[in-house]
């Protein structure tokens, strides 16, 4: 017994340590662009970019590969974002940056002052901290020198701005939001000259020469005041109000800066003409005879510009980060390595794949050179800190659908996803808009000048085109795209441009079955004239499903040229090389009207009735306070009207319980799709075979007859149907992986052929792993019977929502082994051992509750994911040792700046957390990840 | 695979086929049809030929069905023996170890293969037949829903299961969210926590009486559901469905069954009659379902339910598979009519018994905290 027990004991050990040794759960790098920023910081010394958002989060960004977020504790949006460079400042100097911000609260602390402004300097700051007597003194001392009548009987409001002299930090600019501005002496503790602006104060800006200030109004006007005049200054040097004459809205923020070679550089924002140019979100830079409105499609929240030149536009807009080249001629844009909008068109599905081969990469990427050809040349200008990450062991690539039928290519491989290539399926059809509409130019002789800028452009013309399903074979280049209205594309990469016809294939999913009335939407109008596709992925092939209802799964086997495909009422498969449809299987129950309907006219019908009852409660209220009751009957009416509402509210969510019945709705949808060649119908002779799963937890089986290679343009593809399983618990099929004689997944098509695979063992007997919500079942073929299973929502309640075979293998050990990973409706991760369908770990990741940010999830074949943390950004995370993708950098501060007791770099594993001495104005940022903290 | 449906020779229209199984050891031995004898005679064959020849014994055999029924007297010998087709498999145990309520219908054939389902399902003479439901034990023998487990559960807990298969029945009650009071050490606490929110009229639950609206569920298939979100307990209800154990707080606390005495601390499993309710389950002895399954079926492969799977393989058998597919592609809507054949009763013994550790853990728990947590009162949100 005892000996039994030890054994076992160092048994479990030992699975213990391998389970170390291969698997451990990180979430590493967020790529994509910040949910709602609402602050921008940059530092010239160290290089740095800064972004605050809404939700608390600062990230900071150098070279490309260097990057740092932090989160602060609170849900406290930031609103402000400040470098300290240069000087230590003693409880700060625990941060080998001194990096500040300023949450909500904390400027509110400030007894009403807001919107205020952090000078530049830290000496300054540390003034700050001491304001409220700073103001004070303000109000007792120095309206003396205010003319009476300038200062009426209005009141002065708060200080809108700080700012200190370049040339003499002891010299601070104080604004007040009703248009005075004050230059106070630190030193002398009074002030030194008034300007008696007269219209609302926005910004206030300090030129270099320490004698120049500019002021910019609300009413769209900017001043310039000179700081050696007679005190005080009633009217500015000169008043302009650039996009005149009609009332224009305020010009947030006006910078002005000297360029190398002839006059300087004035940049604005805001100030458009109200009536005609009000809802543009602009900003303005006139350099000599050149002048531009530069047209943003969000919100502006913050720009600067690099100095030495100056060289570059750095602009913060709601939805993107777009850097202008200020020294080539037309100032063109610079292509972000980092920050890149995914969301330009929103996110529809994604598809990952892993080890390009270099040949296709070099075609992808030249392909998509082509398209960036409107970027400058220059290199990115923002470059602190130093990259430290090895090299990607490989190139990987993240394809993304969106709803504008585009499908965009980023370079996954490290920390920064790069954009590659952009292919859009719009061409095909025919839709609304019109192609040649140009929002792009504005015409000649346009005032104000517009110029478009950015990429984000939420605006879809035709929801139909919306990409749902993407696969890739990195091997032939052929891709398949599927989208919302029963449309298949299949694509080659074709380094030329091609003029060609798109052959479309009408496939009747219902198979005549009676009694159906298809109210979705209709299907897409296809192009019958040829169409010039630019160099990149071409479609050759088109399938249209009927009903065009969305397309829920497909799968593409490169070597037998075949597309496999379903919608809710059904799937098929498709020969791209003979060019026509083999088989179509109508998997519709014939009693399930709402796949029929299509699911459009449900949520319609939904919300309609939704309106309506809140409609009617809405009435009825209002009826109730109009007749003042003189009607008994009616009172009591509304009484048990509003009596209804509010046990409608009150009223707790309940689920039922009941057995699934095969008469559930969609339970004929097809959730996924596999070829596979196995053993189906005989254990002697392998042969190409066809699986689908559906919702109602069927899977089909199709024996396939693929032509040899010599007569495969002419004989025909046969597929027969083999078998047929109907789970019994009726849970959704949504993963089906055929394992080899030695229990590993079969390798993708053309891998083997490719000598990137071992071929699959053909020996010993093959099993098919089905995977539905619920369970994971193995089961013997080419006999089916149940061989193992593993129950998941019996046991704990949860259910499977994406699940992929991954390889693992320790940093040691060169041997790797398949898993499945699975993502739960729970957001929890689990790893499962194949063949023997074990739990071997699982993680929580993502919030239960983040319904799309589990939906949206993505597997790597190495056992990394991505998956959206809101429209617009990627976490990436890592379930394996062995292969991460983690920034790896290191920031060197300034030399006075470094600590006395110099400390290596530190790496991941230090500590999170920064002891936070400084609750008053300031905190200090706390960056969790990796890197360059290190307390004194 | 499917021994249960072996192809009848010659020789077995005069010969009976015995595959006597007690314990661990099997003995195989014929008989003749023709002249079967006394009971009693064949109870001293079986003593002598397992080489017991004083142990009292329980003779039970598995009827075509897969039913486990009792030998005990000449006349159910003789059905034993001309119901064999050809084998004939005995079950014996001790007397003093007997469980009887392994008796009953369905708690044989642990396993019905996809194999022996299609033949039930397609064979061209299976469907001359009646369909075997008609023929099968009378309803009313079928369990429902019992109480079990009631001596290790503390007085104020119910574990009620209900036998969905084979039945018309829906399960048919709801559950929501709410919160409940328990007095812990720290005083008054207030904790979430699952109840039933709901009953269908006419429904599984409804007609057991065993469950009512505001009763607190605790555990659904020995897992507890504390910590789970309403939608996790939905899930892990319906996917438990086939064979649900749900164990509740009853709000009224007033029909509490009384434990007997003596049972507490034996450890296993009851599966007690729920006279008090006037329901009836076979036989009226209390039993461990776990311990006798395990001993019929060792392996792991006890399934609960097996997958329908219809093959569509072209060539030799052409003629039933044609058949098949014909058959597959109408009844496919139709199936859950034969489910009762292929949702076998599911206390698989497992399964039954890490609920039973599971149980008694939690019930070494509840006992210390149970004065306490009666005082608790159920609030209704």
């Amino acid at each position: 017994g005892t000996m039994k027990r030890f054994r076992r004991h160092g048994h479990e050990s030992q699975r213990d340590k391998h389970k170390q040794d291969l698997y451990q759960f990180n979430k590493t790098v967020e790529h994509g662009f910040p949910h709602q920023p609402s602050a921008l910081g940059f530092s010239p010394s160290l290089q740095l970019l800064a972004i605050g958002t809404r939700s608390g989060a600062i990230k900071l960004y150098g070279a490309p590969g260097v990057e740092f977020m932090g989160l602060h504790d609170e849900n406290a949006a930031v609103t402000q974002v400040h470098f300290l460079p240069n000087q230590t400042y003693p409880q700060l100097c625990n941060l080998l940056i001194n990096f500040v911000y300023i949450h909500t609260q904390s400027v509110q602390s400030l007894n009403g002052f807001s919107g205020m402004v952090l000078c530049k300097s830290f000496a300054c700051l540390r003034r700050l901290l001491q304001l409220r007597f700073v103001i004070a003194d303000l109000f007792t001392a120095t309206f003396s020198r205010i003319p009476e009548d300038y200062v009426g009987r209005r009141n002065l409001e708060c200080v809108e701005t700080l700012h200190e002299n370049p040339l003499n930090p002891r010299q601070v600019l104080i604004g007040y939001s009703r248009g005075l501005m004050v230059l106070w002496d630190l030193d002398r503790q009074r002030p030194i000259q008034h300007f008696l602006g007269t219209q609302q104060l926005e910004s206030v800006w300090w030129m270099e020469d320490g004698e120049n200030i500019l002021s910019s109004h609300s009413d769209g006007s900017y001043c310039q005041w000179t700081v050696t005049g007679e005190d005080p200054q009633t009217e500015p040097e000169k008043q302009e109000m650039p996009y005149g004459s009609f009332p224009c809205k305020a010009i947030s923020k006006v910078i002005q800066l000297p360029s190398k070679q002839g006059p300087p550089f004035l940049i604005f924002s805001g100030g458009m003409p109200r009536a005609s140019y009000g809802d543009r979100h602009c900003i303005s830079v006139i350099h000599s005879k050149t002048h531009e409105a530069l047209d943003f499609t969000s919100r502006i929240i913050d720009f600067f510009v690099i100095r030495e030149g100056p060289s570059a536009l750095v602009v913060l807009v709601e939805e993107e980060l777009i850097v202008v080249d200020l020294q080539t001629e037309g100032w063109p844009v610079i292509q972000t390595p980092y920050l890149v909008p995914l969301h330009c068109s929103a996110i529809t599905c994604s598809h990952h794949v892993s080890s390009i081969p270099l040949k296709l990469w070099e075609r992808v990427q030249a392909a998509g050179a082509q398209q960036n050809t409107h970027y400058s040349k220059k290199p990115w200008p923002i470059n602190g800190g130093q990259n430290l990450a090895p090299d990607p062991p490989q190139r990987d690539l993240l394809l993304t659908g969106h709803e504008d039928g585009t499908v965009r290519f980023w370079d996954a491989s490290g920390v920064c996803l790069y954009p590659m290539y952009k292919l859009s399926t719009a061409g095909v059809f025919l839709t609304d808009a019109d192609p040649n509409d140009n929002m792009n130019q504005g015409s000649e002789g346009e005032w104000p000048p517009f110029r478009k800028v950015g990429c984000f452009d939420p605006y879809s013309d035709d929801p139909r085109l919306g990409i749902q399903k993407i696969h890739l074979c990195k091997y032939s280049g052929y891709l398949t795209v599927a989208g919302t209205a029963g449309q298949i594309l299949v694509l080659e990469l074709n380094d030329e441009a091609a003029e060609q016809t798109v052959e479309a294939t009408v496939v009747d999913l219902l198979q005549g079955q009676e009694g159906f009335r298809w109210k979705g939407q209709a299907r897409l109008d296809v192009r019958e004239e040829p169409v010039l596709f630019p160099p990149g992925f071409q479609p050759f092939a088109l399938v249209q499903c009927q009903p065009p209802a969305v397309v829920t799964a497909i799968a593409l086997h490169s070597e037998w040229k075949l597309v496999a495909f379903g919608t809710s009422h059904g799937f098929g498969f498709y020969d791209y090389h003979q060019r026509n449809n083999i088989l179509v299987k109508c998997t519709l129950n014939p009693s399930d009207q709402m796949a029929l309907e299509g699911p459009l006219s449900r949520v319609k019908s939904i919300k309609k009735s939704l309106r309506q009852s809140f409609r009617r409660i809405r009435r009825s209220r209002v009826s109730m306070r109009k007749h003042h009751t003189n009607n008994a009957l009616q009172e009591i009416n509304a009484r048990l009207e509003a009596e209804a509402l509010q046990e409608m509210e009150l009223a707790p969510v309940q689920r039922k319980i009941e057995a699934r019945s095969s008469d559930d709705s969609f339970t004929g949808l097809v959730r996924t799709l596999y070829f596979a060649d196995t053993f189906v119908s005989d254990s002697s002779h392998s042969t190409p075979s066809l699986w689908a799963g559906t919702n109602g937890g069927a899977v089909f089986a199709y024996v396939l007859r693929v032509p040899s290679l010599e007569r495969r343009a002419e004989d025909p593809v046969v597929a027969h149907a083999a078998k047929e399983i109907q789970l019994m618990h009726r849970a959704p099929v949504v993963g089906l992986v055929v394992l080899d004689g030695k229990g590993a997944p079969l390798p993708e098509p053309l891998e083997v052929a490719h000598d990137l695979a071992r071929s699959p063992e053909m020996h010993g007997s093959h099993h098919l792993l089905v995977v539905s919500e619920e369970q994971f079942k193995l089961f013997t073929l080419p006999k089916v019977s149940s061989k193992s299973k593993l129950k998941l929502t019996a046991v704990d309640g949860s259910r499977v929502r994406r699940v992929g075979v991954a390889w693992f293998g320790s940093r040691t050990d060169e041997q790797l082994e398949s898993s499945l990973v699975v993502l739960t409706n729970q957001g929890e991760l689990h790893v499962i051992s194949l063949p023997s369908i074990k739990m071997m770990v699982h993680y929580p990741c993502i919030r239960r509750e983040d319904v799309s940010g589990i939906a949206s999830c993505v597997f790597t074949k190495y056992g990394q994911g991505f998956y959206l943390i809101s429209p617009s950004e990627f976490e990436r995370f890592s379930l394996s040792t062995r292969w991460v993708v983690e920034p790896h950098c290191l920031v060197e501060a300034p030399l006075q700046m470094r600590p006395k007791n110099p400390s290596s770099p530190v790496h991941r594993d230090q500590p999170d957390g920064v002891p936070t001495e400084h609750r008053c104005v300031c905190s200090c940022v706390i960056v969790q990840k990796p890197l360059f903290l290190s307390c004194c | 695979m499917n021994k249960n449906h072996r192809v009848p020779s010659n020789r077995t229209l005069s010969a009976v086929e015995v595959k006597s199984k007690f314990g661990a050891e099997f003995r195989r031995f014929s008989l003749d049809r023709s002249k079967p004898g006394r009971f009693d005679e064949f109870y001293g064959l079986l003593q002598h030929v397992h080489r017991i020849p004083n142990v009292d014994l329980l003779v039970g055999y598995a009827d075509v069905h897969g039913d486990l029924l009792p030998i005990n007297n000449d006349d159910n010998y003789h059905k034993a023996i001309s119901m064999a087709a050809p084998l004939l498999r005995l079950f014996l145990q001790r007397k003093e170890e007997a469980d009887y309520s392994a008796f009953g219908t369905d708690t044989v054939t642990r396993k019905k293969t996809p194999a022996a389902l299609a033949a039930v399902l397609l064979r061209p003479d299976a469907n001359k037949k009646k369909p075997p439901i008609i023929i099968s034990l009378p309803k009313d023998f079928r369990p429902v829903s019992s109480i079990i487990d009631v001596d290790i559960l503390p007085e104020t807990h119910r574990r009620v299961r209900l036998y969905k298969h084979g039945q018309e029945k829906p399960l048919g009650f709801y559950i929501r969210d709410g919160s409940s009071v328990r007095v812990t050490p720290q005083g008054l606490e207030k904790v979430p926590g699952i109840f039933i929110s709901r009953m269908v009229p006419g429904g599984l639950a409804d007609s057991t009486g065993l469950l009512a609206v505001n009763d607190e569920v605790l555990e659904v298939n020995g897992i507890e559901v504390s910590g789970k979100s309403l939608d996790q307990v939905t899930d892990m209800m319906i996917a438990n469905s086939h064979n649900l154990i749900i164990t509740v707080k009853p709000a009224n606390q007033r029909n509490n069954v009384v434990r007997s005495s003596g049972g507490g601390s034996s450890g296993r499993s009851t599966d007690s009659n729920t006279s008090f309710y006037g329901y009836s389950t076979p036989g009226s002895m209390v039993m461990t379902p776990s311990h006798i399954i395990q001993n019929y079926e060792p392996d792991e492969e006890s399934e609960e339910e097996e997958d329908l799977v219809i093959e569509a393989d072209r060539g030799a058998k052409l003629f039933p598979q044609a058949g098949a597919r014909a058959t597959a592609s109408t009844s496919m809507p139709a199936l859950p009519r034969y489910e009762p054949h292929l949702d076998l009763r599911p206390s698989n013994g497992t399964m039954a018994s890490s609920v039973s550790v599971g149980s008694l853990n939690a019930c070494d728990r509840g006992l210390e905290g149970r004065n306490l947590e009666e005082e608790g009162t159920v609030i209704t949100l």
